[in-house]
């Protein structure tokens, strides 16, 4: 790891004048992406600003219709609080099934998202549920939040703040795992919200999609079975040492389908 | 250099690290605490579990300044003086271990499901352990040791 500095600010505002203030700084959150990405050299800030001192970031809120949560609030926070399982057990769900328990007591929702992995699980999520991404700037909708492989819409210095999920009439998700990480191979959020029907995809390609002819089937028949046929194009997924472009395209549907089937209950 | 105050195993402990240093090198190195194990070096194989304020984390992925004001228990602080923890009773009867390179991350790893979980079932158990690896005993007796450990516990870590 090469050197850096070391700032840990009690407030947001303080975290982002520490970062404008440096050459080349990071935010740091759990720490479970970008410490093992610094140990191997690929990334290495001038500063790190410690994230972790600031109360406002954490914490789970449950708000009406919709579930809040903080930046700083880790994946076990959310898979083990009674309140998000009764509210939206399906992202209780997908919080507990991310890397092991020792990886979700440290990994936060901010951090997952702002890095915006491939194959990380948030991504189903917020674009599964039609979240909204708070930031110390604006609010972004979930639909346009991620923009491409490890990108986001967040400007240089942008700091995710919060995330508020509306609660859906019903939702699962599922995915393939990768044996060893447990990152998704594929994995597939299928959720029936207020403002219509949401299937949407991580892992398989570069950024996280929507598949819209599963959802119009759904719309009429929710069921496994009305999405059968349904296929999406291998040429736009991922291919690498995990699995290849087709084998993912038929994860989709495989993983689609048992969500719904979970979904319906 | 920093100076970094933490409490480790009921002692406040400080000491002056680099901002690079690791948690896990800080307890080895600056406190003597090698009992914590560095496996992988890459969050894989929880060789250098230890708990942060209740929890068990991957102290390899973690600076040590981020640990600053926090309560740490590691492997040395499980045992009360001689008398060695349920739990390392259980995998000593057991045959929890074979090269007992992986065994303080598996203990500090198992006795946090313990606390979450008083009486796992096997696949509980298992289902834990993902991030926890060991390449001698096949898990079986691990699995075993803390099933045993449960029960000599009584439900309560
Ligand atoms: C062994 C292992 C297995 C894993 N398995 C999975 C898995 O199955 N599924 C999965 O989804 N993930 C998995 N992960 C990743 C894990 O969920 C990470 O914790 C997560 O991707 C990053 O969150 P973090 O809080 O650790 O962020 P950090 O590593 O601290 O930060 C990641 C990036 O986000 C930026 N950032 C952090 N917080 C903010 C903020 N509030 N605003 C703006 N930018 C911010 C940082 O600057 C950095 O660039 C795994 C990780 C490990 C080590
Ligand atoms: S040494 Fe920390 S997880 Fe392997
Ligand atoms: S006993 Fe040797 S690695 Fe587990």
């Amino acid at each position: 790891m090469y050197a850096f500095k070391f700032h840990k600010p009690s407030s947001i505002e303080d975290a982002a004048r520490l970062f404008s203030g440096a050459d080349d700084a990071r935010y740091l959150s759990g720490g479970h992406t970008l410490l093992p990405s610094m140990k191997l050299r690929l990334a290495g800030p001038s500063d790190i600003v410690d994230l972790s001192g600031i109360d406002s970031l954490k914490g789970i809120k449950v708000e009406g219709d919709k579930v809040v949560i903080g930046a700083g609030t880790r994946h076990n926070d959310v898979a083990l609080s009674a309140e998000v399982r009764a509210a939206i057990p399906a992202l209780a769900d997908l919080a507990g099934g991310i890397g092991d328990f020792q990886v979700r007591n440290r990994g936060t929702i901010g951090g997952s998202i702002a890095n915006a992995d491939p194959s990380a699980d948030y991504p189903a999520a917020i674009v599964g549920l039609g979240a909204t991404v708070h930031t110390n700037k604006r609010e972004i909708a979930g639909d346009d939040f991620f923009t491409g492989m490890f990108e986001t819409a967040l400007e240089d210095g942008e700091i995710v703040t919060a995330v508020s999920f509306p609660r859906p009439k019903r939702a699962a998700y599922m995915k393939f795992p990768n044996p060893a990480s447990r990152y998704a191979v594929v994995g597939v959020m299928v959720a029936e919200t207020a403002s219509g029907m949401r299937v949407a995809v991580t892992g398989a390609a570069p950024s996280v999609f929507r598949i819209a002819e599963m959802e119009q089937a759904l719309a009429s028949n929710f069921s496994a079975e009305a999405i059968e046929g349904i296929t999406v194009p291998a040429d736009d997924l991922n291919s690498d040492m995990h699995a290849a472009a087709d084998y993912r395209a038929h994860l989709v549907g495989v993983m689609a389908k048992r969500a719904i089937a979970k979904a319906a209950g | 250099m920093p100076t970094v105050s933490m409490t480790v195993n009921g002692r406040k402990m400080s000491g002056e690290c680099e901002e690079r240093t690791l948690l896990v090198n800080f307890l080895r190195e600056n406190l003597g605490l090698t009992g914590t194990h560095v496996g992988c070096d890459t969050s894989q194989c929880g060789a250098c579990c230890v708990h942060i304020n209740g929890d068990s984390v991957k102290s390899c992925t973690m600076l040590a300044l981020q640990a600053e004001g926090a309560e740490i228990t590691t492997i040395e602080g499980v045992a009360d003086g001689d008398n060695l923890h349920a739990i390392q009773e259980a995998f000593r009867d057991n045959h929890g271990l074979q090269c007992g390179f992986c065994t303080p991350g598996m203990i500090m790893s198992a006795l946090d499901l313990l606390k979450h979980n008083a009486n796992p079932s096997e696949a509980e158990i298992r289902h834990h352990l993902e991030g926890n690896l060991c390449r001698c005993t096949g898990y079986h007796n691990i699995v075993k040791s803390i099933q045993a450990a449960a029960a000599a516990m009584g439900g309560t870590p």
